[in-house]
């Protein structure tokens, strides 16, 4: 079915997590008739397992549904879909530049978040058409006039006309569908230009190599075409083109103002990179759709092979992640303690987090991640600037003549209950208090600058836990800024661990130390000998424990019955052995990595 | 003529103890009586299986095998020796809980053949054993024993535990002291296990008990082991002692590897390489013997590295350790050659000696035989 292009709308969803993106997406499915109830999953667009527990989106996707609107004529919805979280910001941004317009859903009972905010911004950037939605009107503390008024206080947009719907009940969805007809605008561009499509998302498969999804902008693309991504300059053949409805549709072609996917014997996944232009080989468009960016990685750690792992499987699994993800980076590098690995960058820590459950869960691999980093600057005495981002690779102390460290300014809303709470954690951190301001009588944002090097560790978690999940919090990279780092070492049985190795400010170091000292001696079993935990700073100790030696390792019975129990109960003990590290003399599990990192409730 | 071991189970318990995760219930008398008729059953297929074999040793294990009538016993024993051929000089012990005999029960085991008696002291605090759930104290503990000795069981073997909550190292002195007077032939001691499912266990979950610290415990085997020794005790594995020429045959069996046979549920019986097991379930347990089918729940088969294995983790809890030059014979492969450098890696910590062709466990490695036992994994 071709359609005019002025019946075609192309259209985001943006919300907060929980504010019920999803749910409204399954609706606009279900009513535009393209799937019937029974063919859908519940969410059809969170194609991951993870997302789905985690009930957010991460990767994006764009679904298309055909609506007959009152006026009669039928129209062609493209529904992108954008992942929720900050760490996704570039990801998001691209994903709005293929549309026209964004359905901002906003929850009646919870107002406008951080997250949202830094969604709507976006799209504003993108100069999309923004259409308000409040859902959740079905709830006894829905507050909708309240809220309406909030949207235009705070985000400055018009809102009177907001639909008020249920998305879980359907209950006004249908004013939705017409809105998107009345007020994004129809797409433009001229279909006999030469092509000029955007990459907003990219996935590998084994059978079909890397399958784009594109938004069309100018000409046409058509199987049998040669076209050439304009930021890497590879040529490639078009296989197939197509739409994705529950399933992909190929057409003859995609013309301008159209999104759909396309398919081009794509080898190398670093050749489709998300925000790139596709364009005809033959006859290129003169310059690239604006936007597109090497996304530069804020946080990094290392990525080992766990025992057993192979490190050639563990370099194919990430490659395969970086189809879809322009945003992670990986370079070989070598670990005393854990041998052969990648340092990787991430956009930030949920990122980092999904990477290494997608490594375990879709590649099935057993993986060692070290504690994350940010970049610091290194200025060397010589006058040397020299960016750090593994804290092994920092110079010795005296070679230092000053070092920097990222710092973001981030927007904390909350409920004014917490405000205490939060600026608490916030000084605790190092933060810089910049101002707070109000949205309404019980709720304000706190602005503060915080080194990211402190984001990183447990700040989500701890503001998680202060504010009982009632704070929302965003931040963007600021800059740079001089500080008092030192790296400290960790060593186990007077052996120092590489991996385990952290900058961190001055201050902080002592009560870090024994932090880990103190969870290492937690998770790490006990050997026949005592072996002392240590945190040092060059060669002062600044923090000590001891794990004490085992004692007792012996059953005491072992007759008829428990001959083959015992045999097993060994055997597991030896195979729990064999998948630690060892270091020294010292079996470290696994998970003796991770530990580093958690938050801990009790501080 | 081929020789085995012959293992007999009686799951029922006048109450079950605190910390005891093993098949027994409080049976009533019509459900004891039904078991003894279906084990009898069970007793006349399975030697019929194995026809030629002779039984060296038998025990009678539980559960509380005392909950039993000496007739009960008598036709057990009856069963036994028609189906089997018994050793003349066959070791027959049985489990005795000290809250169940009498002295005519005691006459009556001795007439049905028994002539091993294993009485299941614990603790000789009444406090204590009130803690663990036992059923009897102290004072029966020494009538127990008097009623065995006067119906001439001259070889009884007493159990003790350590590591039980609350328990003080004086405390389990004083129960060494007060079984030392009993002169008996042998002595178990056991380190308590929590095991999960037990209400001992959920106690401990809950902090509603307390148990020694693995130091204190390690001080209780010690003191044990060294008290006992002074006794004119030998240790002849990580947890028996027994005097001259009174260890336990049976488990010597297990722990040499021969071949076993166990009846009753639950039972688990070692027969050619081939090691399986009874279902645990009564009503499974007198469907299958309805059935004339025995009631086997699961097996497998003993691969050569897997006996391997075993002699080597068993023979290592021995007082004579393993004979390389046994081991050799046995396996036809070089001990040192295999396992020498982690052999001399435990020497050099300290949990091994290695003495007149053998090595065997230091006062330490007893303590850490399972460091050891970890390394005769393949």
């Amino acid at each position: 079915m071709r359609i005019k292009q002025e019946n075609i709308r192309n259209f985001s969803i943006i919300a907060h997590i929980d504010h019920g993106k999803s749910t409204l997406a399954d609706r606009l499915i279900e009513m535009t008739g393209m799937l019937t109830s029974r063919e859908m999953q519940e969410q059809v667009l969170d194609k991951m397992d993870l997302e789905r527990e985690r009930g957010i989106t991460i990767k994006l996707k764009a679904v298309r549904l055909v609506y007959k609107a009152k006026d009669g004529q039928e129209y062609v919805f493209n529904l992108i879909d954008t992942p929720g979280h900050v760490d996704f910001n570039y990801e998001v941004s691209r994903s709005l530049a293929a549309c026209e317009g964004a359905v901002l859903v906003v929850d009646a009972t919870q107002g406008v978040e951080a997250q949202t905010l830094a969604n709507v911004y976006l799209a504003i950037d993108q100069d999309l058409e923004i259409l308000p939605v409040i859902n959740k009107i079905d709830l006894p503390s829905a507050r909708p006039e309240e809220i309406i008024n909030e949207i235009e206080d705070i985000i400055g947009i018009e809102s009177q006309d907001a639909p008020l719907i249920s998305a879980k009940d359907g209950l006004n969805v249908e004013e939705v569908l017409e809105q998107i007809v009345e007020k994004v605008p129809a797409p433009k561009g001229d279909p006999n230009a030469p092509l000029k499509a955007l990459i907003f998302d990219s996935y590998y498969d084994s059978y079909k190599g890397v399958t784009c999804y594109i938004r069309v902008f100018e000409g046409q693309v058509k199987p049998g075409m040669m076209v050439k991504m304009m930021a890497t300059g590879k040529s490639f053949e078009v296989t197939e083109v197509g739409v994705n409805t529950s399933k992909h549709i190929p057409l003859d072609s995609l013309s301008a103002g159209e999104v759909g996917y396309l398919t081009a014997s794509i080898k190398n996944v670093k050749e489709a990179r998300v925000g790139d232009t596709i364009t005809d080989t033959g006859n290129p468009t003169a310059n690239p759709l604006p936007g597109y960016k090497k996304v530069i990685p804020m946080v990094y750690c290392g990525i080992y092979p766990a025992e057993g792992e192979d490190f050639n499987t563990v370099r194919e699994a990430l490659e395969k992640l970086q189809v879809n993800d322009a945003a992670l980076v990986f370079e070989p590098e070598t670990s005393v303690a854990l041998g052969f690995g990648f340092r990787c960058g991430f956009l930030g820590l949920l990122h980092m987090e999904i990477i290494q459950e997608r490594l375990e869960r879709e590649f099935d691999l057993n993986i060692i991640t070290t504690a994350p980093s940010v970049i610091y600057r290194v200025t060397r005495t010589s006058g040397e600037v020299m960016e750090i981002q593994n804290p092994s690779n920092l110079p010795a102390p005296a070679e230092i003549a000053h070092m920097e460290e990222p710092i973001v300014s981030a927007n904390i809303m909350t409920p004014t209950d917490y405000v205490g709470a939060i600026m608490e954690l916030c000084q605790n951190k190092r933060g810089t208090f910049k101002n707070m301001e109000y949205l309404e009588e019980t709720r304000v944002v706190l602005h503060y600058d915080l080194p990211l090097n402190e984001v990183i560790y447990d700040f989500f978690d701890a503001l998680k836990s202060k504010t009982r999940g009632y704070a929302s919090f965003d931040y963007e990279l600021k800059g740079y800024q001089q500080s008092e780092l030192v790296k400290m070492d960790i060593l186990i049985n007077s052996e120092l661990v590489d991996a385990f190795s952290l900058i961190v400010h001055e201050e902080k170091a002592y009560e870090r130390g024994r932090t880990i000292a103190e969870r290492l001696v937690d998770v790490i079993p006990r050997h026949q000998f005592a072996v002392p935990i240590q945190a040092a700073i060059g060669s002062k100790i600044i923090a000590r424990e001891t794990i004490r030696a085992l004692r007792k390792d012996v059953l005491a019975k072992c007759y008829g019955g428990d001959i083959s129990r015992k045999r097993k109960l060994l055997e597991k003990q030896k195979e729990g052995k064999k998948r630690m590290r060892q270091i020294g003399s010292v079996d470290v599990p696994q998970e003796a990595f991770l530990t580093v990192l958690k938050y801990d409730e009790k501080k | 003529m081929e020789k085995a071991g012959l293992y007999i189970h009686i799951p029922f318990c006048e109450r079950k103890c605190h910390y005891c995760d093993f098949t027994s219930v409080a049976g009533n008398r019509d459900l004891i009586d039904r078991y003894v008729r279906y084990l009898i059953n069970e007793i006349k297929m399975v030697s019929a299986a194995y026809g030629k074999i002779q039984i060296e040793t038998i025990f009678i294990g539980g559960g509380t095998p005392s909950v039993l009538s000496e007739s009960s016993l008598e036709t057990i024993m009856e069963a036994v020796g028609n189906g089997f051929s018994l050793d003349r000089n066959a070791e027959i012990s049985i489990e005795i809980n000290p809250g169940t005999l009498t002295h005519q029960k005691a006459l009556g085991y001795r007439k049905a053949g028994i002539n091993r008696a294993s009485v299941g002291i614990q603790s000789m605090n009444n406090s204590l054993l009130g803690t663990i759930g036992r059923i009897h104290n102290e004072d029966q503990v020494i009538a127990t024993v008097k009623n065995l000795r006067r119906a001439g069981f001259d070889n009884i073997n007493g159990d003790l535990m350590f590591g039980l909550p609350h328990q003080s190292i004086d405390d389990f002195r004083v129960t060494l002291e007060k079984t030392a007077l009993l002169d008996l032939e042998h002595i178990s001691m056991y380190g308590l296990i929590l095991e999960e499912n037990t209400p001992l266990y959920g106690w401990h979950e809950r902090g509603l008990v307390s148990v020694p610290t693995e130091d204190q415990e390690r001080e209780m085997y010690h003191l044990g082991i060294d008290f006992l020794k002074k006794k004119g005790y030998l240790q002849y594995e990580i947890s028996n002692l027994a005097k001259k020429g009174h260890e336990c045959r049976h488990n010597m069996g297990y722990w040499l590897l021969k071949p076993y046979i166990g009846v009753g549920i639950s039972s688990h019986s070692s027969m050619e390489g081939r090691r399986y097991w009874n279902t645990s379930g009564f009503g499974e347990y007198f469907q299958k013997l309805d059935e004339d089918t025995l009631p086997i729940e699961g097996e497998e088969t003993i691969t050569k590295d897997m006996m391997e294995t075993e002699y080597l983790i068993l023979g290592i809890r021995l007082k004579d350790g393993i004979s390389v030059d046994d081991y050799e014979k046995r396996f036809n492969a070089s001990f040192m050659g295999k396992y020498g450098e982690a052999m001399a890696k435990h020497m050099d910590s300290g949990l091994l000696v290695l003495t007149d062709g053998s090595i065997r466990l230091t006062e330490k490695g007893m303590d850490l035989s399972n460091q050891v036992e970890m390394d005769f994994i393949p």
